[in-house]
Order: C-alpha cells, then structure tokens, then sequence
C-alpha cells in the first residue's frame, strides 16, 4: 500500500531531500538554502525549494520572484520557477498571499494542514535536490515538515547558527529535536562569522568566531564551514540575483561553493 | 478561528469565541475544527479571573515584536528591562515567552537558574531587587534539552507564566517573544487582554528581507488590536574599529526602517549601529549599557528607552483623565 502510494507520489522523481534547520531566526537559513540551490544549478541540478516558514516566507524575493503566483494543475500545485531552463523550482506560501503585507496568523493546526499539503500537492517533477527552509524553532512546522517527509529520500539536515553563544545555545537544542526526530544531521554552517572591512581589510568579528565549529566537535557532527558577513552576499540577496555566478570573488564565495560540494560528495557516495 | 482568518484558504470563520465555534458550515474541513468545537478556544471564566487579577498588579506591559528572528528583540528587551530598572523605584518584570529559543537567561546572566514555587506560585529568579526574570530556560534541567512542542503546549505555558507567576506590583512588564504572528502571539494579546497594555516596540534590521517580514508584523498589531510605540532599526551600520569608516553589511535598499515608519505612520524610535561588544556582553551575560556607557549604541540604546518611559506615563496620564472624566460625568449626570 505504502510502497504504491510513494510510487503516484509528487515526490517520486526527487532524489533527495534536504531540511536547512536553526534555533534562531535571522541566521541565514533561508540565505544558505537559496545559496546551496544556486550553487546546486551551477553543477548541473535541478533544484526544488519548499518554504515552510508560513509567518516569514524569505525565499521568493530572495529569487525575485515575489509577485508570481501558484498555479493548478492535474497532478497539483505547480512550483514557481526561477528561470527559462526551469533548473530551480520555488514553492511558499508568499506566492498564495494576495497581498505581500498579509500577516499569516495561524495557529499550528492550520500550519500543520498546509504543510502535509505543501508536501502532497506539488508537481516538483524530477529533481536532484529539494531543499526546505523552514522557520527557526522545534515547533509545529518542523514536527509536521520531518513526520511528513520521512516516506521519501529525506538525506539529513543542515544545521545554520552565527557564532555566538546565544545562537549556539539554539542550535544544541536543534540538535536534540534531530535526534528524537531520527533526522540525520549532514553538518553545522556558522555564518556571519568574522566582516573584512571594504576599506582597510580589517577582519572584525562582530558576532564572535568559532562558536559553530565547537559545537560541532562537541556533538560529533561535520563542521560544513564559515560563511563571513558579506555585503555583497545582502545585496544579491535584496536584489534576488545570482549571486554564485556574479561574485565569485567576494568573500563569502568560496565557503558556500565548499558546502555545496561537501553535500554532492556526500550524496554520490551513497549512491555508489 | 476568527484570528486565523485572511489568509489563502478557510474564510467566513464563526470565531472561536462564537456559539457556532466548529459548527458552521465554513468549518467543514477546518483543522482546528475539532478544538473549537470542543470550545477548547473559549476562555474559562474562572481562569480569566485570576488572570485579571494577576495582571491587575502590572501598570505597563509592552510586547517587544519583530517579524523576523536574529534582528535583536531579546538583546532590545534585555537592556531595556535593565535600563528601566536602572531606577531604583520602579519594579521590572522580563517574560521570555520565546518557548523553543529562550535567550533571555543567558542574556541577564543567569543561565543555570531554576523557578522556585512559593505559595503564591512560581517566583521569578531576580537579577536585582526591582528585576525579576522568567523563562522556560529557568524550567529546563540541561542546555541540550530541547522543548519540541506543538501550539497548544505553548499557549498553556504562557497563560501560566501570566497566571501563575508571583510578579508582585510590577511598573513594567517587558514582554520578549518569538518572531513570527503564530500561537505564541496570539495567545499572549489573548491573555493581556486584562492587563494594561502600553502596547508593541517592533524591532527590525535595515534591510527588505527583514522588513517585508517587519510590515506582516505591524498588519497583525492593527488586528489584533495591539498599540505601536514604536520601531527599532537595530544593526544600521558597522563602524570599523581600526579605520572608523561606516560600512551598511545589512543595506537599507528600500530606505530602512526611516521609509517604512513613514509610509505606514507608525514612530521610529530610533537607530542602533551594528557594535561587536554588544554580543560579547550578551554572551557573557553582562549589561552592555554599563559595559561600554560611552558607545553610540548605548545612547542610542538610552534614548530609546526613555522615549518608551514617555510614551507609557503619557498613556497614564490619559487613562487617568478619561477615568476623570467618565467619574466627572457621572456626578454631573
Ligand atoms: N554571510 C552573510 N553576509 C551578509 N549578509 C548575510 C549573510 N547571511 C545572511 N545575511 C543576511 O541576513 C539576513 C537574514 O538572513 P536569512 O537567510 O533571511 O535568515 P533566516 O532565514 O535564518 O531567518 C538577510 O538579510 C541576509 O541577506
Ligand atoms: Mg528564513
Ligand atoms: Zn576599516
Ligand atoms: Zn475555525
């Protein structure tokens, strides 16, 4: 039954699947999940991305693509795609809003049902990657997203965190839901670790340094690497461009290429 | 649930409170119908009272809001707790009723810490005589364990840090919530609803990202019916401690908090630049204001804080003239 149900599934042609988890908000989880797909696309895959944050949805101006809309089809609800080549497809539910100032204020139940149907309803098609964003916490959205997703080809779960203590403290918490949850934990990015000055190349670091590499250590998980604050990664982001192919040369480039590849070493191992 | 309402699916809700809570036609299909028919949603009247009259003892509560996470609410909630308590004759309350990121206690430097009962409920663990902190950190045996709970958990413990908390008379109750417009802020309006609420300070970053999140904040004060003091543009520019040149790492490419306050005429209350010792006290749990009294960002933290001192006493003040006047017009009457 199971096994027919997988089968006439929407997720039937996703390879693997891939939740970006933090304890805190504004980390960077929707930053890295954008980034990790474009870097994704840059070696050839397809990529999905499903927004699960319902109160914060981040990821459709982070392509640019806030004021399309969803549309049904046969098989479901058809993702947004960022581009002619339909190499990176976006599901969220910034795109069902009629009006981008909207306050989604939900209770959990509603969330939950939306979730289970963001899962169930979209026509991904056939994708290397699906990447989930989702919003900082162990609450509903992250219960209904790991318990709905564990029939498919859930690989494991990135964990995002700054460098601070404070932030740390989140994501030894997340690290406990993933343990209960079953979910495995392929690594921890810090980001916004350290700022080069634009005029004297002064490294700051603003919010402290080496907080995420610590704790992994500490919970014997892989450390994926630093990401530094970037202005240029802000303002590609603001202006929901490609960052991977139009700065290769910034700061921030060289960490988030090595967390793509770690992730497709990771991935072709398994399958070979 | 008439709360949930506006958004893209269940419409013409009766409302939780409704006598056709969870029968309507329009609940067919509804995931909290089950809830609301139970009249789970409805409050309990004896419940409701000593909510009041636990909340009676509090003069101002102010909710610190911000649509998106890591922009700064518990550190802003944190100093302005202990700005406030900075005079000795005023009793300050912080409740963190952020239930799965807890900040707060490590923040005040009382990570460890545990609730004790009282007879007259739990007491709140007290940085100073006049600052009394609670969290559900306070509740957790170890930094790992993780509260991996679902809304109606949330919304029972948070009605139990207002009910069951031994606040004493408190001037201000400081409130730091999770981001986002779910239960954990719906349930707090809910339950302040006997309680002197000054209103939300909403705190945010320069940049769209932040802001769009920032505006569905403000849309969801308007309905609930929440009062604005004020927004905080926190990380606005980084100062380089070596060459003192500014750079924006979270630029304002819509205009910043500036343009957004006026466009939907709400205050800016003020702008807090991007200052590394700023986290370095947070983490060791000391007071910023006093760590580095001298820095921009304290004066700017300071001014803040005062024009929220402000605006609560004006709002007494005209509370107490439109009791004035009711009780004038009664004797005139
Ligand atoms: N390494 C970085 N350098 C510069 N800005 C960053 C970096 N990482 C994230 N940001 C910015 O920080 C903000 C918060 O990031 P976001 O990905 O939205 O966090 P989350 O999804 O965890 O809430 C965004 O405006 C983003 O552009
Ligand atoms: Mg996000
Ligand atoms: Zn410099
Ligand atoms: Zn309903």
């Amino acid at each position: 039954m199971e096994e027919v149900a997988r089968e006439r599934s929407n997720l039937a042609g996703v390879r693997h699947i891939l939740l970006v988890l933090s304890g805190k908000g504004g980390v960077g989880k929707s930053t890295i999940s954008t980034e990790l797909a474009l870097s994704l696309r840059h070696s050839g895959k397809k990529v999905g991305i499903l927004d699960v944050d319902l109160c914060g949805p981040s990821i459709p101006r982070m392509f640019r693509v806030q004021d399309n809309s969803v549309h049904q089809c046969d098989s479901g609800w058809v993702p947004v795609f960022v581009d002619q080549d339909k190499s990176i497809s976006l599901m969220s539910i910034g795109f069902l809003l009629e009006n981008p100032d909207d306050a989604v204020v939900w209770r959990g139940p509603k969330k939950n049902a939306l979730i289970k149907q963001f899962v169930a309803d979209v026509a991904w098609g056939d994708l290397d990657f699906l990447i989930v964003d989702t919003p900082p916490g162990t609450s509903d959205e992250h219960i209904s997203t790991v318990e709905a997703l564990r029939p498919y080809q859930l690989l494991g779960a990135i964990l995002v965190t700054t460098p601070q203590a404070v932030s740390v403290g989140d994501v030894r918490r997340e690290l406990t839901f993933c343990k209960k949850m079953n979910l495995r934990v392929l690594g921890i990015v810090e980001n916004m670790s350290g700022f080069v000055c634009p005029h004297c190349s002064e490294c700051t670091n603003i919010f402290s340094k080496g907080g995420g590499e610590e704790l992994a250590k500490h919970a014997g998980v892989p450390f994926l690497g630093c990401v530094p604050l970037d202005p240029q990664l802000s303002q590609s982001l603001e202006e929901g461009r490609d960052f991977i192919q139009e700065f290769p040369k910034s700061s921030a480039f060289p960490a988030l290429a090595h967390i793509a590849q770690q992730i497709l070493d990771g991935t072709s191992q398994q399958s070979s | 649930m008439a709360e949930l309402a506006d958004g893209p699916r269940p419409q013409e809700c009766p409302g939780s409170s409704s006598a056709q809570a969870g029968r309507a036609a329009a609940c067919q299909g509804c995931p909290n119908q089950g809830i609301c028919a139970a009249g789970a949603a409805a409050p309990d009247p004896a419940e409701a009272a000593a909510l009041r009259a636990r909340l009676r003892a509090v003069r101002h509560a102010v909710l610190v809001l911000s649509g998106k996470g890591g922009v700064g609410k518990s550190t802003f909630s944190a100093l302005l707790a202990l700005g406030l308590a900075a005079d000795q004759a005023k009793q300050v309350a912080l409740l963190d009723i952020d239930i799965c990121g807890p900040s707060i206690p490590r923040m005040m430097g009382l990570d460890g810490e545990q609730v004790h009962q009282s007879g007259s409920g739990w007491s709140p663990v007290y940085v100073e005589e006049n600052l009394g902190v609670m969290s559900v950190g306070f509740l957790l045996s170890s930094p790992d364990d993780a509260v991996i709970w679902r809304g109606p958990k949330k919304n029972g413990l948070i009605k139990q840090f207002l009910r069951d908390v031994d606040w004493g008379e408190v001037d201000y109750l400081i409130i730091d919530t999770p981001p986002g417009t779910s239960d954990e802020h719906l349930s707090i309006v809910q339950y302040l609803g006997a309680a002197h609420v000054a209103g939300a300070v909403i705190v945010t970053t320069p940049q769209e990202v932040s802001l769009q999140d920032v505006r569905k904040e403000i849309n969801f004060c308007h309905k609930v019916k929440l009062p604005i003091i004020g927004v905080v543009e926190n990380m606005s520019g980084f100062i380089c401690p070596k060459c003192k040149n500014e750079s924006q790492i979270f630029p304002p490419t819509t205009g910043g908090a500036e343009k957004m306050c006026q466009n939907l005429n709400v205050s800016l209350l003020g702008k807090v630049p991007l200052d590394p010792q700023i986290g370095k006290s947070c983490d060791k749990g000391q007071s910023f204001l006093s760590e580095a009294p001298d820095s921009p960002a304290t004066s700017s933290y300071r001014n803040i804080i005062q024009r929220i001192q402000e605006y609560c006493d004006q709002r007494n003040f005209q509370e107490e003239k439109i009791i004035y006047e009711r009780n004038k017009n009664v004797v005139h009457v």
